[in-house]
């Protein structure tokens, strides 16, 4: 009995990882209707901290881990993830879902432990002096609908006066966040905004692309994700919608968003919040981690949009947790820390050069603050016949006295409602 | 003509065409609760069970692949041959279904022969994870491109004779026709084989009473099998259709939510009852969305899909077609 004992306390904690590491939980959805999209973020995040352990010895000379919890896209399950896995010493949370991110906020705010909705999640989370554990740079959704707004006024001599544009979104809190942020620039700009919701998951789809064949508007704007995006793209060739005023935001624009529709899926737009292309780092995740058969998958994402946005979120984790390690002067950092190396971190080209990992995503420095980065996209383009994306664009800022003040009502709001002080972050 | 009612019009039509889509995954669900009092919850998994084995022998892709992979270190991905016909590969989607049938039957049905009727619709939830996670294990969770040589996109010909007559060409899909003239086929031949048919007088037969069916020879066992199987190529025909449209991946199975209010209207033993029942679902929540949605923030169709059906009930528990339950106390 007490040799089974053993064995059994051996083999719990060979399963949780050593109390000593820096452990970046991962709650990942590997089933389920968003699958094709959760996958290759979470293999590019856990590539990257195994490259980062097979090459470097981890950060700072402590290993990394990141424990996964399946999460199935499903609200209730990424709370129960976040619940089990906290107590193994998270230093940060990057759930990839809007409605898990709503949910763990008071949380987090509790347990201070930060967490990180990169270009997802509460938007207003971006004003640090409301949400002190909660960081949504690069980039959130009110930047992404104005850096849109903003492309196409490049493509139309500056003026949208006149035209229409429908919002065609998922039917969540995820697709409703950015009808603020166009409806101020509907008014703004005088374009009209017809808006069309697409209920969970999104499969069908055939009244909303008869409105748009009726309404005939000059372009449409998707906010979708998993299979409301393909159905999309197939409906928009359908009825013979212009692909090139067709516009995804940021998770609307995977290489398996397009596949399906095959050739007609030509000539989409989508915005990007990371490059796309070759990089350096993909070559070292090869050697380190997908030859010695440590990768999370099969070696076939490398390279994908959302393999890369993945990889990308660890890689600025990382960086977070090696300013963190200076700032305090200690390797072995915990969550509170984080949240400092978070709060001071600055990503520069020559740094992300030096990571390999050049043009993945602009420099930006995150403040006590400014918990949001600079919020810039730029637009690529499906080529179907080279099964490839093409940037079109260079970054494109956002505009900010459109986002600043939705920004600062809302977490305003959100501070009242929840009885917060904010914090003084002019020191 | 007025627009709004040129555009009803096309919309009625577009919703029939959806009820035809929703009406072949109702059909699966039919054949098995008539044949053995079953509701089989997992109807839209083996849709996509079925879907995905489809895509997967016609790109040649090994199954379990992952896992071997995993577990041997090996780097299989697919057999020499890097795609088959798709006629070949639906007969060979075909066997596995068939195969399939049996083995839900030799393993998990024929053990629970006289069982109530709620651990049997239990037995089928657990299916249900069971062959998502088989469809997983099996072919991977990335999207695949179904393509069998269906045609999609706008008819032409619609859109010019509507054209001519509206000054407005009505939209729909070519996908949507080849749909509803399978499903014509499939309703067919479904009624042919119950009718004219040993095996589907036998099926008949035991859907009437088991007992009786028992005492004059014919085999339970068989006739599950068969059923079974038969909702197999139904659920493969469903995936097929809707597959084609958003490609081949885990959301599928979630059309089966799409069914429920079609067998509730068309009731759970009739298969006309489930073309009707199609047919009504899916033109009541087209034109309400037309009409009504806006009004409203849109998205109606899934709920409304549901108080359709529940009004229906209110007049007609047993469904349009289905049996009228009389029990003497």
């Amino acid at each position: 009995m007490k040799k089974i004992l053993t064995l059994a306390v051996a083999g719990l904690m060979a399963a949780g990882p050593a109390m000593a590491d820096l452990v970046f939980p991962s709650l990942s959805y590997r089933t389920g209707p968003y699958a094709a999209g959760g996958i290759p973020f979470a293999d590019g995040y856990a590539d990257y901290f195994t490259l980062l352990n097979e090459r470097d010895g981890g950060i700072g000379g402590v290993m990394t881990s990141v424990p996964e919890c399946e999460t199935a896209y499903n609200t209730e399950r990424g709370v129960e993830c976040y619940e089990s896995t906290k107590g193994e010493g998270a230093l940060v949370y990057q759930p990839l879902s809007t409605g898990i991110t709503y949910q763990l906020i008071p949380r987090v705010t509790a347990d201070h432990i930060p967490l990180h909705s990169m270009g997802y999640g509460r938007t207003s989370a971006a004003n640090g002096e409301v949400f002190e554990w909660v960081f949504n740079y690069p980039g959130n959704y009110w930047d992404s609908a104005s850096v849109i707004v903003n492309y196409l006024l490049s493509q139309n001599d500056g003026s949208l006066e006149g035209q229409k544009i429908v919002l065609l979104y998922h039917n969540s809190a995820y697709g409703r966040e950015p009808i603020r942020t166009l409806e101020v620039l509907s008014e703004q700009y005088g374009f009209e905004l017809v808006q069309l919701p697409v209920d969970h998951p999104g499969q069908e789809q055939g009244n909303q692309w008869l409105t748009i064949r009726r309404e005939r508007p000059d372009y449409v704007v998707m906010w979708g994700w998993g299979v409301m995006n393909q159905v999309a793209v197939q409906e928009a060739a359908n009825i013979r919608f212009p692909m090139d005023h067709f516009i995804g935001n940021w998770w609307a624009g995977a290489e398996h968003d397009v596949m399906p529709a095959g050739d007609a899926a030509d000539g989409y737009l989508s915005l990007n919040m990371n490059g796309v292309g070759d990089l350096p780092v993909f070559d070292e995740i090869r050697e380190y981690v997908v030859d010695r058969g440590l990768a999370a998958g099969d070696g076939s994402n490398i390279g994908s949009v959302l393999y890369i946005r993945g990889m990308y979120a660890a890689m600025l984790a990382a960086e977070a947790a090696a300013t963190a390690q200076e700032i305090h002067g200690v390797a072995q950092i915990d969550a509170t820390m984080m949240r400092d190396g978070m709060e001071a971190l600055n990503i520069t080209e020559e740094r992300m050069d030096e990571l390999g990992m050049h043009g993945v995503g602009p420099a930006f420095q995150v403040s006590c603050a400014n918990h949001g980065g600079p919020g810039m996209g730029r637009i690529q383009q499906w080529n179907a016949a080279d099964q490839q994306w093409v940037t079109v664009t260079d970054f494109i800022a956002p505009d900010d006295s459109v986002t600043q003040p939705l920004i600062d009502e809302d977490s305003a709001a959100f501070a009242a409602e929840n009885d917060i002080t904010p914090r003084d972050c002019s020191n | 003509m007025p627009d709004n009612l040129i555009f009803a019009m096309e919309v009625t039509l577009n919703g029939l065409m959806t009820g035809v889509m929703y009406a072949l995954v109702a059909l699966g669900f039919v054949l098995i609760y008539k044949a053995s009092g079953i509701f089989n919850y997992s109807q839209g998994v083996m849709a996509l069970f079925a879907a995905m084995t489809l895509v997967g022998i016609q790109e040649g892709r090994v199954p379990f692949s992952h896992l071997i992979n995993a577990i041997f270190g090996t780097s299989l991905h697919n057999f020499a041959w890097n795609s088959v016909p798709a006629l070949l590969a639906i007969l060979l989607t075909v066997a596995v279904m068939v195969l399939f049938a049996w083995a839900v039957q030799k393993f998990v049905f024929g053990h629970l022969v006289g069982q109530e009727p709620i651990i049997l619709f239990m037995a089928t939830i657990g299916l249900a994870y069971f062959l998502e996670g088989m469809a997983d294990l099996m072919w991977g969770s990335e999207i695949r491109t179904l393509d069998v040589g269906l045609p999609q996109g706008l008819n032409t010909v619609i859109d010019d004779t509507t054209y001519g007559w509206f000054g407005y060409g009505f939209f729909i899909d070519n996908l949507d026709i080849v749909a509803s003239i399978v499903a014509a086929l499939l309703v067919a031949g479904l009624v042919a084989f119950a009718q004219y048919t040993k095996q589907g007088r036998a099926m008949r037969a035991v859907a009437d009473d088991h007992q009786a069916a028992l005492s004059v020879g014919i085999s339970l066992n068989f006739v599950w099998i068969l059923v079974w199987s038969l909702a197999g190529f139904v659920a493969l025909v469903a995936g097929i259709m809707w597959g084609s449209k958003s490609g081949v991946q885990f959301s599928l199975s979630l059309i089966a939510l799409k069914a429920l209010p079609v067998l509730m209207l068309g009731g759970f033993t009739s298969i006309p009852g489930a073309i009707v029942g199609g047919l009504i679902i899916g033109v009541g929540e087209a034109l309400f969305e037309f009409a009504v949605g806006p009004m409203i923030g849109g998205a109606t169709e899934n709920w409304f899909a549901y108080v359709l059906a529940l009004i229906f009930l209110v007049f007609r528990p047993q469904g349009l077609f289905g049996e009228k339950i009389i029990e003497r106390v």
